[in-house]
């Protein structure tokens, strides 16, 4: 799969009716960042429960197909899941979710963004330090 | 090319190598030029030449390569400054426009600028002519002021002229905007700016490549353009000053070759444009800038003019029929560079980029390094077509049946 065959009926259905769109009233993790490059943007909000469980997750965001389905589908994911799993979720996780897109290296962040920003919120979190060298390039 | 002769752009096309390239197995259509043009065979040849045969610093040496490289370099700045109506004492070359503002910025700013000064650029501007003031005025405890844009992508006079009233030290301006595409009457807003004792500022870079430009007629104290935007190599581009206005600058780099002598404790500088010019400096691609400035002239600038402006309603006409697609700023090819700026429906400029990319084409997606333009647009990013002298309708119609194919993928 190559170029724009990405653009498969569930890419653009998560880009137009993206779900997890929106702002928590109560949040306990909250990050923001964009992509310099293009300018996409995506902010994620998360409640925590009980257990470091992801009790509620939403994102906001602005951009490509790709990023914005990217971070949609990612909080369908999370949602649910210990905060540990957010550590251990990989790009080759998101390619999957993804459909395994044969992504040029432009457009590889545009996929990514979502993950990074979630990533950060949850490090920030825990207290911990994230390096988004290692984990997101 | 006689200038006699018809304009056919296919044997333009042919002086470009790279042109005969596939990409992803289709024919290469490139609609990038705003950002960079390609260069012809002539501009290559004289880099492989300069190379092979006389490469050696100039100014310095008196062995024969040493003075033919120097020849060569002097006499491409004599024909580029000769391009834009200059002479060769007044240019100065440069890395490109960027490094232009940013001499300006410290050789001229630095003595120039007191705090409370107000500076003034406007809201079409490329960054590269809002961040060196942002930088200045910081460090001057200066302000910026921007003016204001009309809603067919014009420049708001009456806004200019507001902050004329408050005698502005710096006014900065684009000739020509990278997005929009809007050609500026930079010699009216010169002299108003200069009438309310503004020293003035023109971004060139999309204009010297697209236009007749003669620098005499626009009558700024600065004006600035880039060599890779006009068919020659990346990394040279040229900043024009009247002499006496370079002479009263402080130095921007200081080091070899802009000096005359150097003492410990002090040193004289060399005379102008080489008081701008300190270390070696970047000849083979100043030599090509002199093929590239030598092959827009043997065309004649008025009929690159003539042909974007015909390539331009050519694509204005075509894309309008495609659903979705919406162009920004000025609509009328006569006050536009061929630059078309635009969206189609909810479709992400990079998602278009890519989509195109699949059928050989290139566009630029993005803010085009103008934010408080995007902002202005509200919209994150454009598409953006634009034009050089070897565009053909051809490559039009591919966009227009790349945008008609994006359009079935996204549903539109």
């Amino acid at each position: 799969m190559s170029g724009a065959d990405i653009y498969r009926e569930i890419i653009l259905d998560y880009y137009r009716n993206p779900r997890n769109f929106g702002k928590l009233e109560k949040y306990d993790i909250d990050a923001h960042d964009v992509n310099p490059l293009c300018g996409d943007e995506i902010e994620v909000q998360v409640r925590v429960g009980d257990g470091q469980k992801i009790e509620e997750i939403k994102f906001t965001g602005k951009g490509c197909a790709i990023s914005q389905a990217s971070a949609s589908m990612l909080t369908e994911l999370a949602k649910g899941k210990q905060l540990d799993w957010v550590k251990q979720v990989s790009k080759e996780d998101v390619f999957k979710m993804l459909g395994s897109p044969d992504l040029g290296p432009s457009r590889v962040k545009c996929a990514l963004l979502g993950m990074k920003v979630l990533k950060t919120g949850v490090y920030g979190y825990l207290g911990a330090h994230y390096d988004d060298e290692d984990e997101a390039d | 090319m006689l200038k006699t002769e018809a304009f056919d752009v296919e044997k333009v096309r042919a002086d470009f190598p790279i042109l005969n390239r596939k990409v992803h197995g289709k024919r290469l259509v490139y609609l990038d030029n705003a950002a960079t043009t390609q260069k012809p065979r002539a501009v290559i040849d004289a880099l492989v030449d300069y190379y092979s045969r006389y490469n050696s610093n100039v100014h310095r040496s008196v062995h024969t390569l040493g003075e033919e490289a120097t020849e060569a370099y002097e006499s491409a700045r004599e024909r580029t400054a000769s391009f834009v109506g200059a002479k060769a004492k007044e240019l100065v070359f440069v890395r490109g426009t960027t490094e232009a503002t940013n001499l300006v910025r410290f050789a001229w700013g630095a003595a120039n600028v007191k705090k409370g000064d107000l500076l003034v650029t406007t809201l079409m501007e490329h960054h590269s002519n809002i961040v060196p003031w942002q930088l200045l005025a910081k460090s001057r405890e200066a302000t910026l002021e921007f003016v204001g844009l009309n809603s067919d992508g014009t420049l708001d006079m009456d806004s200019f002229e507001r902050l004329l009233k408050e005698a502005p030290r710096l006014v900065t301006v684009t000739h020509c905007s990278n997005v929009l595409g809007t050609i500026n009457d930079v010699a009216a807003i010169c002299a108003k700016a200069r009438s309310a004792g503004a020293t003035t500022l023109v971004d060139g870079a999309q204009a010297v490549p697209h236009l007749p430009v003669d620098v005499g007629a626009v009558g700024a104290d600065f004006y600035a353009f880039s060599g890779h935007k006009m068919l020659a190599p990346t990394g040279i581009g040229a900043l024009i000053a009247k002499k006496k206005t370079l002479e009263e600058m402080e130095p921007f780099h200081g080091g070899g070759e802009m000096i005359r002598e150097v003492f410990l404790d002090r040193s004289t500088w060399n005379d102008v444009p080489y008081k701008f010019e300190a270390g070696t400096v970047n000849i083979a691609d100043a030599i090509g800038f002199g093929a590239a400035v030598d092959y827009l002239n043997a065309i004649g600038m008025d009929r690159v003019r003539d042909h974007e402006v015909r390539l331009l309603d050519y694509a204005m006409q075509a894309l309008s029929k495609v659903k979705g697609f919406g162009a920004y700023g000025p609509q009328d090819s006569r006050g536009k560079g061929g630059v078309i700026s635009f969206n189609l429906a909810d479709v992400h400029p990079h998602d278009l980029a890519t989509i195109l990319d699949e059928e050989g084409i290139a566009i630029r997606s993005g803010h085009h390094c103008a934010q408080p333009l995007m902002h202005w647009l509200d919209v994150a990013a454009t598409s953006r077509a634009s034009f050089a002298v070897y565009n053909s309708y051809d490559d039009i119609d591919a966009l227009k049946a790349g945008l008609e194919k994006a359009g079935k993928i996204f549903k539109l």
